[in-house]
């Protein structure tokens, strides 16, 4: 049986969305379900490789109605097959549950989605900004952030020659 | 070695009071770029270790939303810096994919033999700064007179000897010529030797073994479980090559092995790069007597290719498309899709993510990094080391800053 | 004395140019390589190029026994108070070059995480430009600073005391600009 048949099979009510795109199969789920599936994903179907986490800000795109969607990649180390499942959350308050209990590659991942889209998600054990200075607020990789900062980056003491 | 785990298990307890905190980095010759960990030691033996990161991180992402798909390549070969073309034909192999563009033969065996040469000079700067954080500068500069020699390959190629950016969507910037293809002949002939004496000074090298042997243990089901790719993964037994699973550019008609180890340790992802080399040189043998004949771009009819000089020149059409191409308010049209592809980089998978909104640039343009992913298992493999394994275990995996942090 | 009694072996100088020739001809290089620039700088130092040839081979990853610092690659501004406590903690006679594009300008990356150019934090003595400059081009650098050490300097090194103007561009004020199109818009509106 595919996966595609298991998990309609599994969620018959979830509303998943099957498409596909060159050789991208794709699944959107809602973040309601999305641990379920994962969950199944993982343990009956044996995607044992979470090969990308990452998250997309919809703020500008034409004719979406979410703002953030949330993307993972799954592989199936033996058979080589790979899934791209989609979820959508949205302000004020963005939250998805971790998935780092399945697989620990999520720790790092998450904590970059985090840091850089201001997603949380519940149950990571050390959600901290990561790549940005502890210090930062803003959200770097959202639409409504500015490419050039909003003057961070000119904001340190000058040295001179008599100094030090 | 490392001692059991059992034995310091209660040593977890962050507020020991003899234990030590140490700072390491982020100016650290042994992390060669800009890494650091905070150590937390009982003497010689490392209990805990944090890495922070994000000490070069410099928008790499951000930057992709704002420059189409022909000009991010610049920034994407500043991310991996010491293969920096593979960076190029990972991007433009997801942007291609995106676009639904087919490349050339000849342009197929071309970046092949790039990638290959690229993987060769990843590894050989690996194992040699390996090599020289545990005491052996020789290895260190025998492999950089090699990496000299793919700069002079690759800058007659592109004319730039380090930041190529030499591919583009559909193609390369310019086609090869006969110089080119005698000095990958030269290289490939002179490699062999240089590699076994290299073979000869480490391989059962008394003291380097001593300092890798049996450190930095990976198991392959951590390696799954953490999304380890690349030669760290095949060093501990994971067979997974994208070459192989997922065959891209000309990889599906040329023969070569997947080498993969069993060991796990820091002397297993040596040896396996070691031999992953010749193997590519095997792969550029294969590629550069067989290189097809014919046109390197693919045909100017596709919307998105920068057409040919001489069109551009003699022909309304040309030049009609080069304005389109080139102007930043123009731009052709492109799927409304998203996708993920990836290629085997040297270090292992590397993918992106891109969203296109119907414009010629990325409405986002993710990279998945290995060096990042790679970076997350430190913690845990360090564990119960002494404090000089760090050098050794921070090397053999290879943590490139600029890909780490984007 | 008389300029007789001087014997052919013996030169006369005065303290000041003995001790610059003596400074330009053993440079200790700090290498602050974060990024791409730091691998050229790589080969720089190894075989081919070899910067040993004009005695600046010595790279000292410890602030406290180098005396010129070579910024290579690109500085974020989460690195940025970093460079400059090491720079703080290089003893004096100390110089520094911003080796690449971005360590000079902020080069391709002109986003919000990148320092646009380490002059306008810390002093710099010679921008060597190229993205990555090729290795010659960073020898050509350092020969160029080692004529600059030879001509001008004192043995106590006094001239650096009296430099308390910062000598990069002007930090560039956010705010103020705004304020600044702000204040053009009211009067646009005015008239
Ligand atoms: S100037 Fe170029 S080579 Fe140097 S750090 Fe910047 S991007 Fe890299």
């Amino acid at each position: 049986m595919s996966t595609e048949e298991a998990l309609k099979s599994q969620f018959p009510q979830a509303g998943l969305v099957f498409s596909q795109f060159r050789d991208n199969h794709r699944i959107g789920v809602p973040a309601a379900q999305l641990m379920d599936i994962l969950t199944f994903l993982k343990n009956v179907h044996h995607f044992d490789m979470l090969a990308e986490l990452t998250a997309v800000d919809y703020l500008e795109y034409e004719g979406s109605k979410d703002r953030f969607g949330v993307v993972y990649v799954l592989v199936n180390t033996q058979s080589g097959e790979r899934l791209v499942l989609k979820t959508h959350v949205n302000d004020p308050d963005p939250v998805l549950p971790s998935v780092y209990p399945l697989w620990k590659a999520a720790d790092w991942l998450e904590r970059e989605v985090f840091d850089m889209f201001g997603i949380s998600f519940s149950g990571h054990p050390d959600l901290r900004r990561i790549l940005s200075p502890d210090e930062f607020t803003a959200f770097p990789l959202r639409k409504d952030y500015p490419l050039k900062g909003r003057g961070e980056r000119h904001n340190f003491p000058v040295l001179t020659r008599s100094d030090g | 070695m490392p001692f059991e785990v059992s034995e310091l298990a209660e040593m977890d307890a962050p507020d020991k009071e003899y234990l030590w905190t140490l700072n390491f980095g982020p100016q650290h010759p042994a992390t060669h770029t800009t890494l650091r960990l905070i150590l937390t030691l009982d003497g010689e033996t490392v209990v805990n270790a944090v890495p922070h990161i994000g000490y070069l991180h410099s928008g790499f992402e951000k930057l992709g939303e704002h420059l189409d798909f022909n000009q991010y390549v610049t920034i994407v070969d500043r991310m991996n810096y010491i293969s920096p073309l593979h960076n190029e034909i990972s991007w433009h192999h997801a942007v291609e994919k995106l676009l639904g563009i087919e490349l050339t033969p000849r342009c197929k065996y071309l970046r092949t033999i790039l990638a290959e040469l690229m993987r060769i000079q990843d590894h050989l700067l690996n194992t040699g700064t390996c090599a020289l954080d545990l005491g052996g500068f020789t290895a260190f500069l025998y492999f950089f007179q090699q990496r000299e020699l793919i700069y002079d390959i690759v800058e007659t190629a592109s004319g730039q000897r380090f930041h190529t950016s030499y591919t583009r969507v559909g193609g390369v910037a310019f086609d090869v010529n006969n110089a080119w293809v005698d000095k990958v002949r030269s290289f490939v002939k002179g490699f062999g030797p240089v590699h076994a004496e290299v073979h000869r000074l480490l391989t059962r090298n008394r003291i380097f073994i001593e300092r890798v042997k049996g450190i930095g243990y990976l198991s392959a089901e951590d390696c799954i479980n953490m999304g380890v790719t690349g030669p760290l993964a095949r060093a501990s037994g994971v067979l997974r090559d994208l070459r192989k699973d997922e065959p891209y550019l000309a990889y599906a008609d040329l023969d070569f092995k997947v080498i993969a180890a069993k060991d796990g340790d820091c002397y297993a992802r040596y040896l396996v790069r070691m031999q992953e080399m010749l193997e590519s040189i095997k792969i550029i043998e294969q590629c550069i007597e067989n290189i097809p004949a014919g046109p390197v771009n693919v045909d100017a009819g596709t919307k998105a290719v920068i057409p040919a000089k001489p069109s551009v020149y003699r022909s309304i059409e040309g030049l009609i498309q080069h304005f389109e191409v080139m102007m930043p308010n123009r731009g052709f049209p492109t799927p409304k899709e998203e996708i993920y592809a990836a290629t085997e980089s040297p270090n292992g998978e590397l993918g992106y993510y891109i969203v296109g909104d119907g414009s010629p640039r990325a409405y986002r343009a993710r990279t998945r990094p290995p060096s990042y992913i790679h970076f997350a298992v430190f913690p845990q493999i360090i564990k119960n080391h002494q404090l000089s394994d760090v050098v050794a275990v921070l090397g053999s995996l290879n943590i490139i800053a600029a890909e780490l942090d984007r | 004395m008389a300029m007789k009694d001087v014997p052919d072996n013996v030169f006369m100088t005065s303290l000041d140019a003995a001790a610059s020739w003596a400074r330009a001809n053993s440079l200790w290089p700090m290498p602050f390589a974060t990024a791409c620039c730091g691998i050229e700088l790589m080969a720089t130092a190894s075989s081919r190029f070899d910067l040993a040839r004009f005695g600046a081979e010595v790279m000292r990853f410890s602030p406290r026994q180098c005396d010129l610092m070579i910024v290579a690659g690109r500085v974020a501004m989460k690195m940025l108070p970093v460079l400059q406590r090491i720079w703080l903690q290089m003893p004096e006679p100390k110089w520094c070059i911003s080796m690449g594009a971005c360590a000079c300008t902020g080069g391709v990356f002109d986003t919000y995480a990148v320092v646009q150019g380490v002059d306008r934090f810390i002093p710099v003595d010679l921008y060597v430009p190229g993205c990555p400059p090729r290795p010659e081009q960073l020898m050509a650098g350092i020969i160029a600073l080692q004529d600059k050490i030879k001509h001008g300097g004192t043995l106590n090194g006094t001239e650096f005391g009296k430099r308390t103007q910062p000598t990069g561009p002007a930090p560039y004020d956010l705010d103020e600009l705004i304020r600044i199109r702000e204040a053009n818009e009211k009067l646009v509106a005015l008239n």
